[in-house]
């Protein structure tokens, strides 16, 4: 299957496989991602869905395939992206303002303050990270991220391990620094729910392969009780349940749909 | 009001057990309880070092027995630490020297002790090399354990977010490894006043060690005593001085 480009495709994985020593876990994704897209990737623990995000970041190389990033194969750290981690990943060293501008000239520290204003915590740049919340640390993680401007946003379940409550303020957060910022995005999480209320586009990734591609046509701000958005989580919902009810049965037969 | 009370009886709490030691020990004495031959009283010490303190020989002995820790420690403590940054970033560099600084660690230090007075006789240079090899150790392996043991997501994050070689060491690496190389560095505090005991009681003509051995000579208890409680305040010393630094080095983990 070939992908053809078109005038905003951002991000194209073609082919793109990889193995660790003999297991492989992404055995051939074709995806492509347009240029301010948010896309959601979703999948079960092991699907392998946070290799590919470390594929796009560039921190590994794919085994075989390649990525390109605006036309140009990437072959080593994606420059125009910038990742946001699970685990805050906050130096605990460094005072707030300080691990925003990391990475960043003297020159610029400005811009650190601006981005910590957007992330709502203007109050705490003295502060030490473990005098934050979980959701805080992810909101100075969020700003660390988003203060080189970045083309592409990449992240890795960054609110797996808030509460509810706090991981619908971040989500409202995340969406609305997309909306005014304009970078592609690619967030990977294991809640469906979260999926579809903030990404144009949902890939499930089961056993390596992508299973599903869907759009999500809903307007923002988007309604979780709107009678479309449960449709669509039941869909998806519905797809990674039946491989668990099948894979008790026989391996093999799955191989065959998702492939 | 409660606050105030223990920021005074906060510095004098520690000090509640040896001074109670002390009374007793001077109560012993007074009442004979201890003789004088076998430990003479506090009173006694002091006025030891009173006496010493006035001729200079006090601040002389404790002047060369200092210069000696403290040289022996930095020659030791810079070996351990550089060869731990290298080892410790390095594979090729772990790979080729790791094993023979491991077999040369596991000899006790002081089993040396003929061999180096052999090589450098009785002056200085044996004393300060057997401290500086005592103290070597302790701070090359929490240095390269420090180093080895930050957290690899920290260096990934630093990756991903553009920091390489200086920046990546200084930000990451060595806040990181901090907390293990002060470790290290309290620990080879120990080993450099045990060494320094140790070789200054064998063969010198001024020291702490020196002044101990030559006052058992001629059977001067209270100069004895005197040393070993030099000693016991050095040691307290140090330990100062590497709090110091842990509260300034890891004041954001306070």
């Amino acid at each position: 299957m070939e992908y053809k480009w078109i005038e905003r495709t951002h991000i194209l994985l073609d082919q793109v496989k990889k193995s660790y020593h003999q297991l492989e876990v992404l055995k051939g994704i074709h995806l492509s991602i347009q240029q301010g897209e948010f896309i959601a990737i979703v999948g079960k623990s092991g699907c392998g869905k946070s290799t590919l995000l470390r594929l796009i970041a560039g921190l590994e190389p794919a085994t075989e395939g390649n990525i390109y990033v605006n036309r140009q194969a990437l072959n080593s750290l994606n420059q125009d992206a910038r990742i946001m981690f699970q685990d805050g990943r906050l130096l605990p060293w460094k005072t707030v303002i300080d691990n925003i501008a990391i990475g960043l000239p003297k020159e610029m520290k400005e811009k650190a303050f601006d981005s910590l204003k957007n992330v709502g915590l203007s109050q705490r740049e003295h502060d030490y990270p473990r005098k934050l919340s979980g959701g805080q640390q992810q909101r100075v993680a969020l700003a660390r991220a988003l203060v080189h401007n970045p083309e592409i946003l990449l992240l890795d379940e960054p609110l797996g391990a808030l509460d509810a409550l706090t991981r619908l303020e971040m989500q409202a957060l995340i969406e609305a620094l997309w909306l005014n910022k304009k970078f592609t995005a690619i967030l990977v999480t294991h809640d469906v729910e979260e999926a579809v209320a903030i990404a144009d586009r949902v890939v499930l990734i089961e056993n390596g392969l992508i299973k599903l591609n869907q759009q999500i046509d809903l307007p923002r701000p988007r309604q979780r009780t709107h009678s479309k958005f449960s449709l669509y989580v039941d869909q998806i919902l519905k797809l990674i349940m039946n491989k668990q009810q099948s894979s008790v049965q026989e391996d093999n037969q799955i191989r065959t749909i998702s492939g | 009001m409660k606050n105030i009370l223990s920021n005074v009886t906060k510095p004098i709490v520690p000090w509640l057990v040896p001074s109670f030691i002390l009374l007793c020990w001077q109560l012993f004495s007074w009442f004979h309880l201890i003789p004088e031959r076998i430990l003479p009283s506090p009173l006694a010490v002091l006025a030891a070092a009173y006496k010493l303190l006035v001729t200079g020989e006090l601040m002389d002995h404790m002047l060369i027995s200092l210069g000696r820790a403290l040289i022996g420690f930095v020659i030791g403590g810079a070996i351990g630490f550089i060869l731990g940054l290298v080892n410790g970033i390095f594979r090729h560099a772990e790979l080729f020297l790791d094993t023979s600084i491991q077999m040369i660690r596991n000899i006790p230090h002081l089993a040396l002790i003929p061999l180096v007075i052999l090589w450098f006789g009785i002056d200085e240079t044996a004393k300060i090399f057997l401290v500086a090899l005592g103290v070597l150790f302790p701070v090359y392996i929490n240095t390269y354990h420090g180093i080895k043991s930050v957290d690899k997501g920290l260096i990934e994050m630093g990756n991903a977010y553009g920091l390489k070689g200086r920046l990546m060491f200084f930000h990451i690496i060595l806040p990181g490894a901090m907390s293990s190389i002060l470790v290290g560095l309290r620990f080879s505090l120990g080993v450099m006043w045990l060494t320094l005991i140790v070789a200054e009681t064998i063969s010198t003509h001024v020291g702490i060690g020196y002044m101990a051995m030559n006052a058992r000579e001629f059977m001067q208890m209270d100069v004895i005593v005197l040393s070993i409680i030099i000693y016991a305040l050095f040691g307290k010393f140090s330990d100062m001085i590497a709090r110091f630094f842990e509260r300034k080095l890891l004041h954001w983990n306070a």
